[in-house]
């Protein structure tokens, strides 16, 4: 780099400036200040008990209740997209056209509405038993179950997996497959030597758009668990209503701080240097 | 065989389709359906749509949730942008800081987000539209910045040195020149902190205040009284709405690309 | 041909609508460097895929050594491909790209070693195992889908235009790596290319196609030195096309004037297509030779000036090592050997290429 390009790149890095300033008002301070609230008891004493609650007997099941759901969606996301992408390019629905229309599409419907249509299903005198003891099969009882908030948080969030690892698979180069079946390979060992790894980066943006929130939500748990079972995310939300802040900050950090070991986990996975895409 | 793996597909896909759509579709019958009981259907009315447009509760959460999904993509547009490029131009170092940072509002789960900016907010300025906006434009501008960062790397500064050497200014030059190719990248990102916003309701939820509503948390505080079915006829003009534009999206996308370039490669 | 080891019999394929190939027939015989050559779209990268079994053609049959292999997939073609784009596996290292087709076949690992260790070294590449394959040149890219397929041990290695993307020194130098490399492993090449040099220079037998069909076949001596039609002798190397009359066996008339020539066969007094080669024209003084005209341009091309004589209204392209003063009359002749009637054509795919 000579000293003039040299120049005009540091002039241009000014450029991210504002974005700089809007980071450190809006994302760097606020977590601080949830910061300070953790770690004080409320009569400005510093504690650790509001993290460490997390750890308390009621907390750790609502903690690993959500591990189990964030766990199993985002896995029966991954085992239902892959085949839903693999069928799309099978079938080659208009490249990007139609099969990016269908998946996008129930994203712009307001979330809520479309878990409350979806309580009206599997309700125990929903449409779903309606439509089994009609074909003469005993009526299912998934309402206000682990099963149905499992089930709801697989249907709200699959759209966010399936977009990703479409996007990837639709950019792998035909040729490579060719190359691939021309040295020998079948169908599977063209999934699994050059499709599957190929897809990696947009496994990974689905695994983050899918794991967290899945994680954290509490509308699901509360419309279709029936209160009975909490994510984590309930109790955060019940702390801030009607509890106590600090401690509500304390589950937040925690939860945090578990979020963020995972996502380094994952991430180590993917250092050579390739930036995961996430739309 | 290839016939039977058309046929696993098709059928795949629809049982896909049926479990994305069988609740959406569910919204729509609900919409005309006569009885304001959620699951028996008591007739054909279209009663709702009539009330709906009379219900100024809704129409204003609406317009709050449109405007304010306009204005935080929007401003989130103004500042990603720039933000990008001056993020491509830093060294290794503070770049991998800037890009840590950005992700963060994408890792972290919403509710701790909501809450931390809530808890920022209180300290300043009272919780209301202003303050959700605030908030919409943080989570938003990652996305801008993760779409048009890719752009800013692919681009050609060639073009903007030759154009330089004819003659144009660096600001003519950015604008005729190095903008256009970060187009796509911004209206992508454009389109995705839009869908995301319109989407939101954690945020939302913690950081609006009293007295201001988007459609997410005014149906969230209608479910315990039971929902009004002018959502549902709402839902289903948004469903026909939105259907529209993408489809329209696309034939205007799939009629600019050229298929056939790639084929006669290949004779 | 006594070994036949591929046949392509009565192919025909359409895309859209557009014909591609039409009643394609095509022997290969083990051991040869066969080349199809012609301008783009002409189909030569469609037999490619439908002997590669990427494409399956609307209508005929592809014999592997007598047997009809149509049907199979691509995995379980006993050839490899070279593609146009190298298509080397961008998450694999050199190594691991050599390596693949060998793993799926099960092999010893110290069998795959030596094999990688054998084909690096066959294309100039030692000590590239590790390397990313996005991090070489296109040339060392191509070298290595080379090692790619030529590691399976196909009995017929097709090659779609390999050399495309390099510049043309490296083009050069991969040509004769090319040839060596054949000779080294001893199998059948099929080669896809719309550089009449590079066919002319590598290959055993030349096929130019034009829009789907064969318009000749031969050796690259007899394709050069007698184009059979308009399309051929105007793609292959640089010709003078122009209208004569046979006036019987022996004699030709071109511009008013008989030439002897050595073509018989014609009839009498029938309009067909004449082609003399540059370089084979003579520039006399004026008042000498066949044909008089005016030379129009000069231009130096290195090993050789191309000159253009103005005869009545047709410009005569001459090549030769010496000069001539623009503006001069000249004349011109040829030897009869040197004249090439051709037959008027009686389908568009045999006229001179247009550019469109």
């Amino acid at each position: 780099m000579n000293e003039n390009e040299a120049r005009n790149t540091n002039k241009r890095a000014l450029l991210s400036g504002p974005y700089l300033i809007w980071i450190i008002a809006f994302t760097v301070l606020p977590l601080i200040v949830i910061f300070r609230y953790a770690l004080s008891d409320g009569a400005g004493h510093v504690t650790l008990s509001n993290i460490t609650a997390i750890f308390s007997p009621i907390h750790r099941k609502a903690l690993w209740f959500s591990l189990k759901v964030a766990v199993g969606c985002t896995l029966l996301c991954i085992l239902l997209s892959y085949p839903m992408v693999l069928a799309m390019k099978h079938l080659g629905l208009g490249k990007r056209g139609f099969s990016l229309f269908i998946i996008i599409l129930p994203m712009w419907m307001n979330f809520i509405l479309r878990i409350l249509a979806l309580q009206m299903i599997l309700s125990n005198n929903g449409l779903l038993n309606l439509l089994l003891t009609k074909l003469g099969f005993e009526p299912l009882h998934i309402a206000n179950t682990e099963t149905a908030v499992m089930i709801g948080a697989v249907y709200d969030y699959l759209p966010y997996m399936m977009l990703p690892i479409y996007t990837a698979i639709m950019e792998i180069n035909e040729d490579f497959i060719e190359a691939a079946k021309d040295l020998g390979a079948g169908g599977f060992t063209v999934f699994r030597k050059i499709i599957f790894p190929l897809s990696l980066p947009g496994l990974l943006s689905g695994t983050i758009m899918v794991f967290v929130p899945s994680m954290t939500s509490f509308v699901i748990s509360n419309l279709l668990g029936g209160g009975k079972t909490q994510l984590i995310g309930n109790v955060i939300e019940q702390e801030f209503t009607t509890g106590s802040r600090n401690l509500g900050s304390g589950l937040s950090v925690a939860l945090m701080i578990f979020v963020l070991i995972g996502m380094a986990f994952t991430m180590r996975h993917n250092t050579e240097g390739k930036e995961s895409v996430v739309w | 065989m290839k016939r039977l793996k058309d046929i696993a597909s098709g059928i795949y896909i629809g049982l896909i389709g049926v479990l994305l759509y069988a609740p959406i579709l569910v919204l729509i019958v609900l919409s005309f359906n006569k009885s304001r009981m959620r699951v028996k259907w008591e007739g054909f009315t279209l009663d709702w749509y009539y009330e709906l447009f009379s219900n100024n509760q809704i129409k204003e959460a609406l317009i709050t949730t449109v405007v304010l999904a306009l204005a935080s993509a929007a401003i989130a547009v103004l500042i990603g942008v720039p933000g990008a490029l001056g993020i491509h131009a830093l060294r290794k170092r503070p770049y991998k800081a800037m890009m840590t940072l950005t992700n963060i509002p994408l890792l972290n789960a919403d509710i701790v987000t909501g809450i931390a900016l809530m808890l920022w907010f209180v300290h300043f300025i009272p919780l209301g539209f202003g303050s959700v906006l605030l908030a919409h434009i943080t989570f938003n501008i990652p996305y801008v910045i993760l779409s048009v960062l890719p752009r800013v790397q692919q681009m050609n500064i060639a073009t903007y040195e030759a154009s330089r050497d004819l003659g144009a200014g660096p600001v003519y030059s950015f604008f005729k020149i190095l903008l256009p190719e970060l187009v796509p990248g911004i209206i992508s990102g454009f389109f995705m902190a839009f869908t995301m916003s319109m989407d939101d309701f954690v945020i939302t939820y913690f950081t609006k205040g009293a007295g201001v509503n988007t459609l997410s948390t005014m149906i969230y505080g209608q479910i315990r009284k039971g929902i009004k079915p002018e959502m549902y006829a709402l839902s289903t003009l948004i469903f026909l709405v939105v259907s529209v534009i993408l489809i329209a999206f696309n034939a205007l996308s799939d009629r600019k690309k050229t298929p056939k370039k790639n084929i006669e490669e290949r004779i | 041909m006594s070994d036949v080891i591929l046949t392509l019999e009565h192919i025909s394929k359409s895309f859209d609508g557009k014909q591609i190939l039409e009643d394609f027939n095509l022997e290969i015989g083990r051991n040869e460097f066969v080349t199809l050559l012609g301008p783009s779209g002409c189909g030569k990268s469609t037999i490619l895929r439908i002997i590669g079994g990427f494409v399956r053609p609307d209508a005929g049959r592809v014999l592997f050594e007598g047997r009809d292999i149509s049907m199979l997939p691509p995995e379980k073609r006993n050839v490899n491909t070279v593609f146009q784009k190298y298509s080397l596996f961008p998450h694999m290292s050199v190594a691991d790209n050599i390596a693949f087709g060998l793993k799926l076949k099960k092999k010893s690992t110290s069998y795959i070693n030596d094999k990688i260790a054998y084909a690096l070294k066959l294309v100039n590449l030692e000590g590239y195992d590790d390397r990313d394959p996005l991090s070489l040149s296109g040339g060392q890219q191509q070298r290595v889908a080379i090692a790619r397929a030529i590691v399976n041990e196909p009995q017929v290695l097709l090659l779609d235009e390999p050399l495309g993307a390099l510049d043309l020194k490296l083009r050069h130098e991969m040509q004769r790596e090319l040839i060596k490399i054949k000779k080294e492993v001893g199998i059948t090449f099929l080669y896809v290319t719309h550089d009449q040099e590079e066919a002319l220079m590598m290959s055993d037998r030349i096929i130019v196609m034009n829009k789907g069909i064969i318009q000749q076949a031969g050796d690259s001596k007899s394709i050069y030195d007698e184009p059979q039609n308009a399309f051929v002798a105007d793609f292959i190397g640089e010709s003078n096309i122009i209208d004569g009359i046979m006036v019987r066996d022996l004699l030709v008339n071109i511009q008013g004037v008989d030439f002897p020539c050595v073509d018989t066969g014609f009839g009498e007094n029938n309009p067909v297509d004449v082609v003399i080669r540059p370089e084979d024209l003579e520039i006399m003084p004026e008042g000498r030779g066949y044909l008089t005209g005016r030379v129009i341009s000069v231009i130096f091309k290195g090993a050789y000036y191309e000159i253009k004589v103005l005869v009545d209204d047709y410009e005569w392209m001459i090549q030769s090592v010496d000069p001539a003063p623009v503006g001069d009359l000249v004349g011109l002749t040829i030897d009869p050997d040197n004249i090439q009637i051709m037959h008027k054509p009686v389908r568009d795919d045999e006229e001179v290429a247009r550019d469109e």
